[in-house]
């Protein structure tokens, strides 16, 4: 099957490569990881509060190269997909009542729209906070659509920088993908994602 | 007080995809926790969450979603055969899902064949096992 994928993506100009997972994983540390790697600059804005994307982001004709290849692929950063929102917790965050209800707001029609171009992406990125349980059900819920549609998946587990990381248990909650333990904001581990990313679309 | 529903799978076996997600989404929308024997297919529980992420608003604020699946991915031999058999036979009844509104169940932990499910009282050191 996967020889099928690498045949298709051959004959396509456009690859659309995915990154998806919960919220605060680090989907757009890593997407400005790579763009600023491979282009210079950076994608999108970071928080520490959860739901900071709240749009689908595409940066596109992203080409990276390692070892003699190369592949070109148009990155589509996405809003992270939970299954509860609370205006309540922007609150506590500082935030004022007016500004958290839109925030809520755009953040389900985030997760919303993450979940309609699910279908859409060739291959997809999942990013998980390796300091937290793999088993979420948001994590299992993504993951099998994608194995549903013959999806390509790399499962990246990022901020293994912090001491609470656990890399092994990322890998037992699912032994049949390919699992990179990264550090999108320090940058560490990023040649060995970058060969599973040729090793997942070629 | 918490209210559990237990949601037979045979209440839902015959309904549309549409009809299975509302008639959950509506009882967690009562704020029951329900107790669904087998499984939602895979689209089903996408389709879920995109249905919950319509509906939250100041009052509803979502949904903790967890599935207990008790395939074994690692069954060789006989008991692969077994598992097989048991898998065509059952199809989406094994297992068991269990849906709570955000604002009564805090949090579903899997570990992957345990749940514990955290409600509001788990502030208060109480914690419910399923």
């Amino acid at each position: 099957m996967n020889r099928i994928f690498r045949d298709l993506f051959a004959e396509k100009k456009h690859i659309k490569l995915g990154l998806y997972g919960p919220p605060n994983g680090g989907k757009t540390t890593l997407a400005n990881r790579i763009c600023k790697d491979w282009i210079g600059e950076e994608m999108g804005s970071v928080s520490n509060l959860a739901h900071e994307t709240r749009e689908i982001q595409i940066k596109e004709q992203v080409n990276i190269k390692s070892k003699g290849k190369e592949l070109t692929f148009n990155l589509v950063d996405t809003p992270g997909i939970a299954t509860k929102i609370d205006y309540e917790e922007f609150l506590k965050a500082g935030m004022k009542e007016a500004a958290a209800k839109k925030r809520a707001k755009e953040a389900t029609k985030g997760v919303i729209d993450s979940i309609k171009w699910l279908d859409n992406m060739d291959a997809v990125i999942v990013v998980l906070d390796a300091t937290e349980d793999p088993y979420s059900q948001v994590n299992i819920t993504i993951i099998g659509n994608l194995q549903a549609r013959d999806i390509p998946v790399l499962i990246v587990a990022n901020k293994v920088d912090l001491k609470k990381a656990r890399l092994m248990k990322v890998n037992d909650a699912f032994p049949q993908y390919k699992v990179v333990g990264i550090s999108a904001k320090y940058g560490n581990h990023m040649e060995e994602f970058y060969e599973s990313l040729f090793d997942l679309v070629r | 007080m918490v209210t559990l529903r237990f949601v037979s799978y045979h209440e839902i076996e015959n309904l549309s995809s549409v009809g299975r997600i509302r008639k959950l989404l509506n009882i967690a929308k009562e704020d029951k926790i329900v107790v669904l024997q087998g499984k939602l297919r895979k689209e089903e529980e996408k389709e879920l969450i995109k249905a919950t992420m319509e509906e939250i608003n100041d009052e509803f604020k979502g949904i903790e979603l967890a599935v207990i699946d008790d395939t074994d991915d690692e069954a060789k031999g006989l008991a692969w055969v077994k598992q097989g058999v048991i898998n065509q036979l059952l199809g989406d009844r094994k297992g068991l899902t269990i849906i709570g509104p955000a604002s009564i169940v805090k949090e579903i932990k899997k570990d992957p064949k345990k749940i514990e499910l955290f409600t509001e009282d788990f502030r208060r050191r109480k914690k419910k096992r399923l």
